[in-house]
């Protein structure tokens, strides 16, 4: 029961912490490897006082390679620990694309079954605080892209609290994205861990008028323009992707039957993206329920800019959110 | 079978047969099938229902005996009587 | 694929109004098929199909006013193979412009693209809502799920006071033919008197021997004759359509009067093919459901010619008004007993005049006068109708 949990104010950070934590505590073959997540605590504070915690052995802080460190990761994967290699950026992961895709991806398919690489590679990811397009893409794409992998994207409390701990189940590798812009969020969640699934989109809000389908930093906008839609009479649903590989078409797509229309929102570039999948998806199984064009509310395709104003415009906010779906239901 | 409930029933089936009409209305010696503009078509209906509401059999040389209600009615209540007997 | 049209049911026939469709898509229908109920100036009609195949699509939904010739339902030819349930199914080749074209084939002057929603198209199909009325308020102007269920509901609303007094509509279909034949159709009139006694007395004969549900009407002699002399001058059994046209079937056109008033003529098919107790279980079924207003429409449209009996007590003589594109309408006055003189010996005999207005555009009076002629012989030998 919802009611007998206790819940907590808790940040976006401490719940990854904690899921860190808990993860650590729980079994003795998962450690953590990357760039500063020792003594620096973590470039973003996330695995902050666990070296002291869990020790050197457990808490490994690399040298700038993540080629190399990814690579280690996946080694120790194949030898039967529980690694969890944090990287920085999703741009630097690029870096270690190599090792992820041709490694990583692959193994089990080329070693005929034979060989699993449980590794969960954590990614910071996405938009919203100035980081200028060294450090902040909406690439979850690059990753959803391959088969082999499994990839994650933690829109919300809950999930930063409790997907860890469901990826570190998986004998398969898993990208698990973090978003940089939540970190200082605060949000109620429940004080223990509560089990959540890595297979399954999830209807964050219901509604009857429209589909509003997203992942990532855009779930908490998408929920904050149907509240604002809400007060013109407007009952949008909210789906929250979660699992962007292998992509849980069953739930956006039983959505849209039931609501007739869909608005796909995410960060990311529009051209060959999540929501161009979704769209797909939904004009081939579900093109006799809908009643409007599916429509996609994208990040602007550049590299993100610096400038505090240029970045907001560069990806669907709120506002955009809320008119778009005005215009597609009152067609003004 | 009296000889009101005989009249109750000639005026439904009547009333089938004419819908337009009120049957009630009839007079004793009014020829019924002028007065309630019955065509020779609906009158051999009338005759079909009434042999199989009443199991009376008009033959064609005794259509003449059956015009005006006072004359059908007691063609009828002969008939029954007959069959009785 | 074949197209179902809105028939001509008669000359004066401009529109019907589609009440219900009697079968569904993927039906398998055939030749004679009840396919839907229109409502005419002749009441409710059933009308019939006259091709063998599957229902495709219907175009036009109930309750709605189709012109003459508009195409009402699609069918799929027997024979070919069906492929009408894939396209429920996800199809990603499947352009939906062409359904749309499809879909607006009333207007194939102008046709336009209209835009609908999958959804609403699905609802529109469900519903036999023609998008065709419907205005759509969505993006561009297309139609959408709402704009749909406004529709159904509109008709909902309507359809129970629709069905208009047949009466008056009747009257008006009368207006229409009658005075079109009138200024159109040059008639001339003959007259024979027919000595009806032998067949009256053989009619007695008959009955006599039969039940009762099985008795003949004087009627049914007249028809018969009619029907034998139809097929020894077939000019009279034609109709005037760019110059004189015989008619294979004989199907004379039985004036059945309605008790509210107005006539309906509904055909008695191949009416030289049939028996006289044949004829005469042709008019048990057709007299009443003509009062209903509930005929075919290969009954109200196949007449080749018309015959009008005024029946008992009524006037002695009827001269009739040709209905077109027919020539000739038959009348039959009422039986009376009357002073007839043969072979210089006057006698009291039962006598039905006979007349015939021809078109004479078509026939003259001598095929007119060798017709009635031809009646009177066939009458005065009833045994071998």
């Amino acid at each position: 029961m919802e009611n007998a949990t206790t819940k907590i104010k808790t940040t976006y950070r401490e719940a990854l912490k904690q899921g860190l934590r808990e993860a650590l505590q729980n079994d003795e073959r998962v450690f953590l490897m990357g760039e500063d997540v020792g003594r620096y605590g973590g470039a973003f504070a996330v695995s902050k006082g666990l070296l002291q915690e869990f020790g050197e052995e457990r808490i490994m802080d690399t040298p700038l390679s993540e080629a190399g460190f990814v690579g280690a990761g996946i080694g120790a994967a194949i030898a039967g620990m529980r690694p969890i290699v944090e990287v920085m950026t999703v741009n630097f992961s690029l870096l270690a694309f190599d090792q992820i895709v041709n490694n990583a991806a692959t193994l089990l398919h080329m070693s005929g079954g034979q060989v699993h690489v449980p590794v969960v590679i954590r990614i910071g990811c996405g938009i919203g605080r100035q980081l200028a397009a060294q450090h902040s893409h909406s690439w979850e794409p690059f990753y959803a892209h391959v088969p082999g992998l499994i990839v994650l994207s933690a829109g919300t409390h809950e999930d930063a609290r409790n997907m860890l701990h469901a990826a570190l189940q998986s004998p398969d590798p898993v990208i698990l994205f973090e978003y940089t812009f939540l970190l200082n969020m605060e949000k109620e969640i429940p004080a223990e861990a509560t089990p959540v699934t890595i297979t399954k989109a999830k209807v964050r809000r219901e509604g009857k008028d429209i589909s509003i389908i997203t992942y990532g930093a855009a779930v908490y906008k998408c929920l904050e323009a149907a509240t604002e839609l809400a007060k013109i009479g407007i009952e949008a649903e909210v789906v929250d992707l979660r699992v962007l590989r292998p992509i849980d078409e069953t739930t956006f797509l039983a959505s849209v039957s039931k609501t007739h229309r869909a608005l796909i929102v995410e960060e990311a570039w529009r051209s060959v993206s999540i929501s161009a999948e979704v769209s797909a998806r939904i004009m081939e199984k579900v093109f006799y329920d809908l009643d409007a064009p599916v429509q996609r509310l994208c990040g602007a395709e550049v590299p993100i800019p610096y400038a505090n104003h240029l970045e907001e415009a560069a990806i669907p906010q709120v506002n955009d959110i809320v008119n778009t779906v005005k215009k597609m239901i009152h067609h003004d | 079978m009296k000889e009101d409930e005989i009249k109750k029933t000639l005026f439904q089936l009547l009333k089938k047969i004419a819908p337009e009409t009120e049957p009630s209305e009839l007079q004793d010696d009014d020829n019924i099938r002028e007065t309630l503009n019955i065509d020779s078509f609906d009158a051999l209906q009338f005759i079909v229902v009434l042999d199989d509401k009443l199991g009376i059999e008009i033959p064609e040389r005794d259509y003449g005996k059956t015009t005006t209600l006072k004359l059908l009615l007691s063609y009828i209540k002969n008939a029954i009587e007959k069959q009785k007997s | 694929m074949i197209e179902f049209k809105m028939p001509s049911l008669g000359a004066d026939m401009e529109d019907g109004t589609l009440i219900e469709w009697k079968k569904k898509p993927g039906d398998t229908v055939k030749r004679g098929d009840i396919i839907a109920e229109v409502e005419t100036q002749k009441g409710l009609i059933e009308i019939e199909i006259f091709d063998e195949g599957i229902i495709d699509k219907f175009l036009i939904q109930e309750g709605t006013k189709v012109p003459v010739g508009a195409v009402m339902a699609l069918l799929q030819p027997s024979g070919v193979s069906l492929e009408t349930k894939k396209e429920k199914e996800p199809a990603p080749l499947q352009p939906t412009e062409e359904k749309t074209i499809k879909s607006t084939p009333i207007s194939t002057a102008e046709t336009r693209k209209i835009k609908v929603s999958p959804l609403a198209r699905r609802i529109a199909e469900e519903n036999h809502i023609n998008l065709e009325s419907v205005a759509g308020t969505g993006p561009d102007g297309a139609i959408t799920k709402e704009n749909v269920d406004h529709e159904i509901a509109k008709i909902e609303k309507i359809e129970p006071e629709k069905i208009n007094a047949p009466a008056v509509a009747i009257r008006s279909a009368i207006a229409a033919a009658m005075s079109k034949s009138n200024s159109e159709i040059p008639h001339y009139y003959l007259e024979k008197k027919i000595d009806f006694t032998k067949a009256l007395a053989w009619l007695q004969e008959a009955n006599s021997q039969r039940s009762i549900k099985k008795r003949l009407l004087p009627v049914v002699l007249l028809i018969k004759a009619t029907a034998r002399s139809l097929s020894d001058f077939p000019d009279l059994n034609a109709i005037w359509e760019n110059g004189l046209q015989q008619k294979k079937d004989i199907n004379i056109g039985f004036v059945v009067s309605l008790t509210t008033g107005g006539i309906i003529v509904p055909a008695i098919h191949h009416t030289n093919l049939k028996s006289v107790d044949e004829i005469m279980e042709t008019l048990n079924d057709i007299i009443p459901r003509a009062r209903a207003f509930k005929l075919r429409s290969s009954e109200l449209t196949d007449s080749t010619i018309t015959l009008t009996s005024v029946g008992e007590n009524g006037a002695d003589v009827v001269y009739g008004i040709i209905y077109p594109p027919q020539v000739a309408i038959v009348g039959f006055g009422t039986i009376s007993e009357q002073p007839f003189a043969e072979k210089g010996m006057l006698g009291i005999r039962s006598v039905v005049k006979a007349t015939l207005a021809g078109d004479h555009r078509a026939t003259d009076g001598l095929i007119g006068s060798r017709f009635l002629a031809a009646i009177n012989n066939y009458l005065q030998n009833p045994d071998s109708l």
